[in-house]
């Protein structure tokens, strides 16, 4: 790291003396001298302290990102795979009727408990009977109803029905429930590890991909709580912020970096979006809460009012990131189009935007970003709301990634602790997806030839 | 304005016909920056296809006076400038004038080449296309033939004018950008110390450019190089401390300058 040139012959030391015998005695001592050596080697010294701050610092960094991304990564990979549990259920068509299997009277629970029930021998009793329905998800009706929905053909028919196991049974199998400890404290009665036992012994439950996390809404069941409702919440929400912010801030931008005076207004407006930016996003929230909801009237929980709001949080990083880009096109270029005889507008939209183009997109991108992950301001409009439908229109009620993750850490149950650390993973994904975007654009569109 | 269209002739005589016009008048000329008084009640005559030298030590004005010409000073913040210039008789300053109009018929070339970072080809069809002088493509092409032989670069671009204008030395960069400057057929061209950035051989080939140029065009030039002035121009404006100190024909100027401090500046006692 410290190169130094290599010493050199003694002759130096022999013009050093003739020198210091002739008219300029001090010139030649001033760099041969030892002082000189020691102020070089002090100066290689800071130099080198200085690189081993730095690697220091990034190694910290390093690590800390590691440790950040290996703990969601451990706790939220279990919540990647379920438990399942299958068997056969008669559809039975005296329940469900051929012509409508879709009635929501359709008694579809009856059938899943009965056929579940059958897979025991001896035949359980009445008692035994409410252990063995607590092993399985208390949804599973919901899943035979859309495999006869979808396939009417069934009724009549035996299926093997595949539905999550109860969340306690789910911990069980992935071995997180010690079945040395005495009943009283453990989460599984005997008898219900006794009926486990037997379904493990048949080889009807076993892990399997965890599609419900991917495909479901929120639910107070863990085993059935899902985050696409909240994805799908998230994109409606960024994508209101995105049609709103980038415009209106692009265009801010131009107008104050090209056209508008300098003068005490101006100074004045940009003091106000520099503290814009600094403003706590709660306080965005708060002003949403006020302007869209009370005053306009906009529905509460609505991705509209969401975006609407992340969108002025998200405007001074837009106006502050575009300026900068504009600013930083020579105004040669710009001189350039103006002598040639072209408007303002023309030598804005011609010559200056394609070049500010790559640092505005990274601006919006990465403010798009920030927008994501967002929680607080939303809180104060209402998305923090128990949602279990997909939103279908920008002003049905929606929750959105960040608050879900948020709603779960609340929950007790272990296996949502598990969903909370998936639901981070895939903000996260998100994040470095929208990141990496930002990182190909620029470089797409920087090449200033 | 009639002879413009007349093409140039290797006979064209080099001395100012008696009949000449008058492109510029000047007159009382005051550009203040703030509180900075750059240019002082400046009166000067330029005439039609004249090639006239700014002279001057730096921050003298001579630029500042040159951007009053095509009115690229109203692009600053707080600059102000009073008195009247008028261009064919015509105040370029009055409110009906359009600023845009304007520079297309004073065009100009600056001191550091500046090239758009696009095609050589789209640098010069540039002027061309936004004032919609071209109306097809054929036209376009031989507009752009022309003006780039005008400035002596076409044999050396035909091949690549695809390629990137930023990718052309800094001489031929200087010339793209004259190139670009003559495709909008401007009647004057302004130039701010064009071979301030270039090497000897590039400076000589743009010194030439200028004397053909100005069988077509009006050409002042803003320049440090005193020599290169006394080479290229016909009249030469010495500026200092934002006066006009003297302004006569260059030879006068540089082998008898009347006023004390051109005569200070040209021999090298200061500037």
């Amino acid at each position: 790291m410290t190169e130094r040139p290599p010493a050199l012959p003694a002759g130096p030391a022999g013009t050093q003396t003739a020198g210091a015998q002739g008219k300029s005695p001090a010139l030649t001592s001033r760099h041969m001298s030892d002082a000189s050596r020691a102020r070089l080697k002090k100066r290689y010294a800071a130099e080198a302290r200085f690189r081993f701050y730095g690697v220091a610092a990034i190694t910290l960094a390093l690590a800390m990102l590691v440790l950040l991304i290996g703990s969601i990564a451990w706790r939220g990979a279990g919540a990647l795979v379920e438990t399942w549990v299958s068997f056969d259920v008669y559809v039975d068509p005296a329940v469900v009727s051929a012509d409508d299997p879709a009635n929501p009277q359709t008694n579809y629970r009856k059938l899943v408990y009965e056929g579940f029930y059958q897979q025991f021998t001896p035949a359980l009793s009445r008692s035994d009977q409410r252990v063995a329905g607590s092993l399985i998800s208390s949804g599973a009706d919901r899943f035979l109803r859309n495999m006869v929905v979808s396939d009417p053909a069934l009724i009549g028919t035996t299926v093997r029905l595949r539905t999550p196991a109860g969340d306690d049974i789910d911990q069980m199998r992935k071995g997180r429930i010690d079945r040395s400890l005495p009943q009283a404290e453990r989460k599984i009665t005997d008898r219900q590890l006794a009926l486990y036992d037997q379904l493990v012994a048949d080889g009807d439950i076993g892990l399997g991909f965890n599609s419900v996390l991917f495909t479901s809404t929120d639910s107070n069941e863990p085993e059935l709580a899902g985050i696409f409702g909240a994805l799908i919440g998230s994109l409606m929400t960024l994508g209101v912020c995105l049609v709103c912010a980038v415009p209106v801030g692009v265009a801010a931008a131009i107008y104050l970096e090209e056209f508008a005076p300098k003068n005490r207004i101006t100074d004045f407006i940009e003091v106000n979006i520099n503290n814009l930016a600094a403003v706590p996003s709660i306080v965005f929230g708060l002003l949403g809460l006020t302007v869209f909801l009370q005053f306009f009237g906009l529905p509460r929980s609505a991705p509209l009012v969401g975006g609407l709001v992340l969108a002025l949080m998200t405007l001074p990083t837009v106006i502050i990131a575009s300026r900068a880009a504009i600013k930083s096109v020579p105004p040669s270029i710009r001189d350039a189009a103006l002598g040639l005889g072209a408007s303002r507008l023309q030598a804005v939209f011609h010559h200056v935007l394609p070049l500010a183009m790559p640092g505005m997109l990274t601006g919006s991108i990465i403010g798009m970003a920030h927008a994501l992950g967002e929680t607080a301001p939303l809180l104060m409009v209402g998305m923090v709301a128990f949602i279990t439908s997909v939103p279908s229109s920008l002003t049905d009620a929606a929750t959105i990634l960040p608050v879900q993750i948020y709603l779960w850490a609340d929950r007790p149950e272990r296996m949502f602790i598990e969903r909370t650390s998936a639901a981070i993973m895939v903000l996260l994904l998100f994040l470095v997806v929208m990141n990496s975007a930002a990182i190909l654009l620029r470089k797409k569109f920087e090449r200033r030839w | 304005m009639i002879n413009l269209r007349i093409p140039a002739s290797p006979a064209a005589d080099d001395t100012v016909a008696a009949g000449q016009n008058v492109k510029f008048a000047a007159r009382d000329v005051n550009v203040h920056y703030g509180n900075k008084h750059a240019i002082r009640g400046i009166d000067i005559d330029i005439l039609e296809n004249e090639v006239v030298a700014f002279i001057g030590p730096s921050g003298c004005g001579k630029s500042t006076f040159l951007r009053c010409l095509n009115r690229m000073n109203d692009t600053l913040d707080g600059c102000k400038v009073s008195g009247d210039i008028r261009l064919d008789g015509e105040d370029i300053y009055s409110p009906s004038v359009d600023v845009v109009h304007l520079r297309a018929r004073v065009g100009m070339v600056f001191q550091k080449p500046n090239p758009f970072p696009k095609s050589i080809y789209d640098n010069v069809a540039y002027g061309p296309r936004i004032h919609g002088l071209c109306a097809s493509q054929d036209e376009l092409d031989a507009t752009v033939e022309r003006s780039l032989r005008g400035a002596g670069l076409w044999n050396e671009v035909k091949d690549r004018l695809a390629d990137p204008g930023n990718g052309l030395s800094g001489g031929q960069q200087q010339r793209l950008c004259i190139a670009r400057a003559i495709a909008v057929e401007p009647e004057v061209i302004l130039m701010d110390e064009p071979c301030s950035a270039l090497d000897p051989i590039a400076t000589g080939l743009v010194e030439q450019l200028i004397d053909e140029l100005r069988r077509r065009y009006t050409i002042v030039i803003v320049t440090h190089n005193m020599q290169q002035a006394a080479r290229v121009s016909q009249k030469t404006a010495f500026f200092h401390l934002g006066d006009l100190a003297e302004f006569g024909e260059t030879e006068a100027i540089f082998t008898n300058p009347r006023d004390e401090r051109t005569q200070g500046y040209i021999t090298g006692r200061y500037g």
